[in-house]
């Protein structure tokens, strides 16, 4: 940036703030080119690898189902299909583990492969992408269940699709694998280095963009070199690949996009708002399968290392998976077991079981051993030395999160900005007093969801309340009102002198009951059990505020004897009228689904 | 496989850095400033150190054994011998045994486990410790022996310590048969400077009328200083501490010091006295970058201490103390939550600061 008008396309690298120098292990994995790993016996494949909504199954158990086949279906505008990876039979559709910090079971569809490896009828290539609408190409990626690598998984069709108001001027691959250990990006970009181009090169179209950064750290040079030459296969010349730092998390997408252009994405905020859109490497290669090939997602690079693994090596791995085919296909486990994670050593997450699948975003195995993963032992006081607060790429202040975090302070956790935290984990390394200090922001920020919820819950349940109050009210005055004339006609004697107003009156009131008495039963038929707040009073809801304000100013400011009916056929006409009216029986069980 | 393995959440990798290995390195770095310290002053230094930290560590321990705590990480963190360390580092060497067992004690039992132990109090322990041992006991905690430097010796006639002569003064308070009190001790640089300031004597003339003075401020003390600058570089190189206390201390000492220097040079020394006598480069280095106590976001350091430097500079001008490192430590001490609270950093992302 600092002759931006003579040079535009060789903008001084800038830094973000913090980060931590790793010992970044990659010389064990980085070595050898990536083998296809071994077509297990049975591929386990969860319905919902994406962030969104979980995609609805289109196979049955018994169903016979060939490599490349859909077998569930996106459901929503977020969400993301999901592809058969190898040809066999569908032999359950079941809850299984997933490979989640908790240990989390989901549905999965569950492959008996048939060894034959037979690909479905994919849609065609569509080489001439570049004559193409965009549309077009978006949904290709949508339908071949694309979703971002590098490990958040977010759909990329949707991604690609910042809308009219957002200008995208800028196209970000991630190349940087800042993770110690991982290198399956690595490999990829040495092996894959003209797919992943022609992947950017379907994405500027898509995008309407004329710049591409590939960002990639100076401690991979030969995907450096590699992805430079292949950079030459766009004509144009849009692609320009950069060597950056090995710094972690150089590698997140807000600080990647810093380094390479020196723009910040707001807090909270996603980088189309500063015309930028960020992909992974193995998004572009995947994209350039499913747009010139009409292959859909079913494979990815994987990387199993760590020293607790017999012959660290990269994969090519179907979707479904177990790890423990990959562990067993590098040689089993040797030495002693410390944990078994699933990504990296600084954000992945620990699993017990290695049952659990390959997914979209699950870029590696690591077995690490006592000596790379020790115990940090009990947590010592905080000495507030900052150290943290040094390393923390958001600029946070950790030692303060750490303090109102413990402290269950949670207005005052935001206050010092939790939510801007990544989880990247530096504080947590270079902390001298080994406090799990990410663990606790998880923690926070958990609690503050959960209280949020909580807060929400507590609102609907009050609005409720107040409906059902007014309800009962409205149900007791209009009772009363039916009662009146039947009084009337039982005292004669008090209504002797009725004058020809008084008449008019009672006609008018006698009419309002009618309808009245119409509507109530109407609304019990609907409601069967009016007193059942799960059922009878959610509808109401929406109208209680305005059936407690018209109750007061009847109560409060009208002395008039007759006041109250003329109010509550008031309350009444608007429900008649529709705007307040209790939404169709259909909708009732959504809304209160919602609820819960 | 399916077992419970290993510690839960990331990260996973091994932690670079340990509370006891930032502690041992500040000991080490105070070797050379200590040594120097010897070296002018005699044995009475190494006693009291010695002291202290016994009487520390003991403390210590006691207190974590009575509030039903671990006692051994507690002690193995090192940062109770840091504070005896210090405070035995700005006592005179000559002070009553039980005077350091006091202080200690104040230091360790009121200071510092009362407030929760490491980590929660809001004073500098050494700081505290010796304050409350410099009100109580004002004539003991100010009689500096002279640096043993053969002029000045001579000059005035005193005479220096054995170690015998020193341990036994430091645990009877009996002196030497030959000598007396004022045989042995002598005032400090800023005492003097402050004393014949009082007196009406110019700069030039005061540093005519004795041999007291070296290049930068007293002889001998000049060396005490400097090689705990050495032992603060040494800190600054091994990430022990980062540069903002030191360097805004300093800048604030020299600064003030300076500017009153500019203004009247007859009655205010050039500012390096400032920063070569007392405990101005000790304080930089290794008191006020105490972690616990000081400001931790970048920017309240530097007003942290630049406030701490320039408030030395009042106190010895206009106080009523020839040295005012520990007043102006534990005054920022209170101070640094409230500067903390307002230098926030601009998070990233954000357009303004939080």
């Amino acid at each position: 940036m600092l002759f931006p008008v003579l040079n535009p396309q060789r903008e001084r690298l800038r830094h973000f703030h913090g980060g931590v120098h790793l010992p970044d292990e990659k010389a064990l994995s980085n070595a050898a080119p990536s083998v296809a790993a071994p077509l297990p016996a049975q591929l386990i494949v969860p319905v919902q690898q994406h962030i969104g909504a979980p995609a609805e199954p289109l196979v049955a158990v018994g169903d016979h189902v060939q490599k490349g086949q859909p077998l569930a279906k996106a459901q929503g505008y977020v969400s993301a299909p999901v592809h058969a990876p190898s040809s066999g039979t569908v032999v359950a559709i079941e809850l299984r583990k997933l490979p989640h910090p908790s240990g989390l079971c989901a549905p999965c569809v569950v492959i008996d492969t048939d060894g034959e490896d037979t690909w479905a009828e994919l849609p065609p290539p569509l080489p001439d992408f570049e004559q193409r609408d965009p549309v077009e190409l978006r949904e290709r990626i949508r339908q071949s269940g694309i979703v971002g690598m590098g490990g958040a998984s977010f759909p990329s069709s949707v991604k690609l699709n910042p809308g009219p108001d957002q200008p995208i001027h800028t196209l970000v691959i991630n190349g940087a694998e800042c993770e110690p250990y991982i290198t399956c990006d690595d490999r990829l970009m040495r092996e894959r280095a003209a797919d992943i181009v022609d992947g950017i090169r379907i994405m500027l179209h898509i995008l309407g963009t004329g710049r591409c950064l590939v960002g990639i750290e100076d401690n991979k040079p030969e995907a450096i070199a590699a992805m430079r030459a292949a950079a030459q296969r766009d004509p144009a010349g849009r692609i320009e690949v950069v060597q950056i730092p090995t710094l972690y998390p150089s590698g997140g997408e807000k600080q990647l996009i810093k380094i390479l252009t020196g723009k910040e994405v707001p807090s909270h905020g996603i980088p189309a708002q500063i015309g930028m859109v960020c992909q992974n490497v193995g998004t572009a290669c995947a994209i350039a399968d499913a747009v010139l090939r009409g292959q859909p997602l079913i494979e990815r690079y994987v990387t199993v290392t760590g020293r607790a693994v017999a012959k660290p090596q990269n994969y090519r791995v179907r979707i479904g998976t177990p790890a423990a085919v990959l562990v067993g296909a590098s040689g089993g486990f040797v030495g002693e077991l410390e944990k078994l994670v699933v990504g990296g050593p600084m954000m992945g997450f620990r699993i017990d079981d290695d049952a659990v699948p390959i997914t979209k975003a699950a870029n590696c195995i690591l077995a690490l051993t006592p000596a790379e993963s020790p115990d940090p032992g009990v947590p010592q006081p905080c000495i507030r030395c900052g150290r943290c607060a040094e390393v923390c790429p958001a600029n946070l202040l950790p030692q303060q999160l750490y303090w109102h975090a413990r402290a269950k302070d949670l207005d005052k956790v935001q206050d010092y900005n939790l939510f801007d935290c990544i989880e990247c984990g530096c504080c947590a390394i270079v902390c001298p007093s080994h406090i799990p200090l990410v663990q606790y922001y998880r923690y926070a920020k958990t609690e503050s969801w959960a209280r949020e919820r909580e807060k929400r819950a507590s609102e609907h349940a009050r609005e409720r309340h107040a409906a059902k109050e007014a309800r009962l009210e409205r149900i007791e005055r209009e009772r009363k009102a039916k009662m009146r004339p039947k009084q009337a006609a039982v005292a004669p004697a008090a209504g002797a002198a009725a004058d020809d107003k008084q008449a008019a009156i009672e006609a008018a009131r006698k009419r309002a009951a009618e309808k009245k008495a119409e509507k109530t039963s109407e609304q019990q038929a609907g409601e069967p059990t009016a007193a059942d707040p799960a059922g009878g009073a959610v509808p109401a809801a929406s109208a209680a505020p305005d059936a407690v304000a018209a109750q007061q100013s009847a109560q409060g400011a009208v002395p008039k004897p007759l006041a109250p009916p003329p109010v509550a056929t008031d309350a009444e006409t608007g429900a008649a009228a529709g705007e307040q009216a209790p939404p169709p029986a259909q909708e009732r069980p959504r809304a209160s689904a919602g609820q819960l | 496989m399916q077992a419970q393995l290993g510690f839960v959440s990331s990260p996973h990798a091994a932690r670079v850095n340990r509370v006891d290995w930032v502690m041992t390195q500040v000991c080490l770095a105070l070797v050379p400033g200590t040594l120097a310290l010897v070296w002018f002053f005699g044995w009475g230094v190494l006693i009291n150190m010695a002291l202290a930290t016994v009487f520390a560590v003991a403390a210590e321990a006691m207190v974590m054994q009575l509030r039903g705590r671990p006692v051994l990480p507690a002690i193995r963190d090192w940062s109770a011998v840091v504070t005896a360390l210090l405070f035995a580092l700005t006592i005179p060497p000559t002070l009553p045994w039980w005077m350091t067992l006091l202080g200690m004690l104040f230091a360790i039992v009121i200071v510092k486990q009362l407030y929760g132990g490491i980590g929660y109090n809001p004073f500098n322990p050494a700081m505290a410790g010796y304050v409350f041992l410099l009100i109580s006991y004002p004539v003991a905690t100010t009689s500096w022996l002279p640096p043993a430097v053969p002029e000045l010796l001579e000059a005035k006639d005193l005479a220096t310590l054995s170690f015998l002569d020193s341990a036994r003064l430091i645990f009877t308070g009996g002196l030497p048969t030959d000598l007396s009190w004022d045989a042995i001790t002598a005032a400090t640089p800023l005492d003097e400077m402050r004393t014949k300031l009082d007196q009406g004597m110019t700069i030039p003339e005061i540093r005519a009328s004795s041999p007291l003075w070296g290049v930068f401020g007293g002889r001998g003390w000049e060396w005490v200083a400097g090689l705990f600058l050495l032992g603060g570089l040494y800190m600054l190189w091994r990430q022990v501490i980062t540069w903002h206390i030191p360097v805004a201390f300093l800048g604030g000492l020299l600064i003030t010091a300076g500017a009153f220097w500019l203004l009247d040079p007859q009655t205010h020394p050039f500012p390096t006295f400032h920063l070569f006598s007392g405990a101005a480069i000790l304080g930089a280095f290794f008191i006020a970058t105490d972690p616990v106590t000081a400001c931790t976001t970048k920017g309240g350091q530097l007003i942290y201490g630049f406030a701490i430097g320039a408030t030395v500079f009042v106190i010895r001008t206009w106080g009523g103390y020839p040295d005012a490192v520990a007043f102006s430590v534990l005054l920022l001490n209170i101070a640094a939550p409230m500067i903390d609270h307002y230098t926030q950093p601009r998070v990233f992302g954000q357009k303004r600061r939080a």
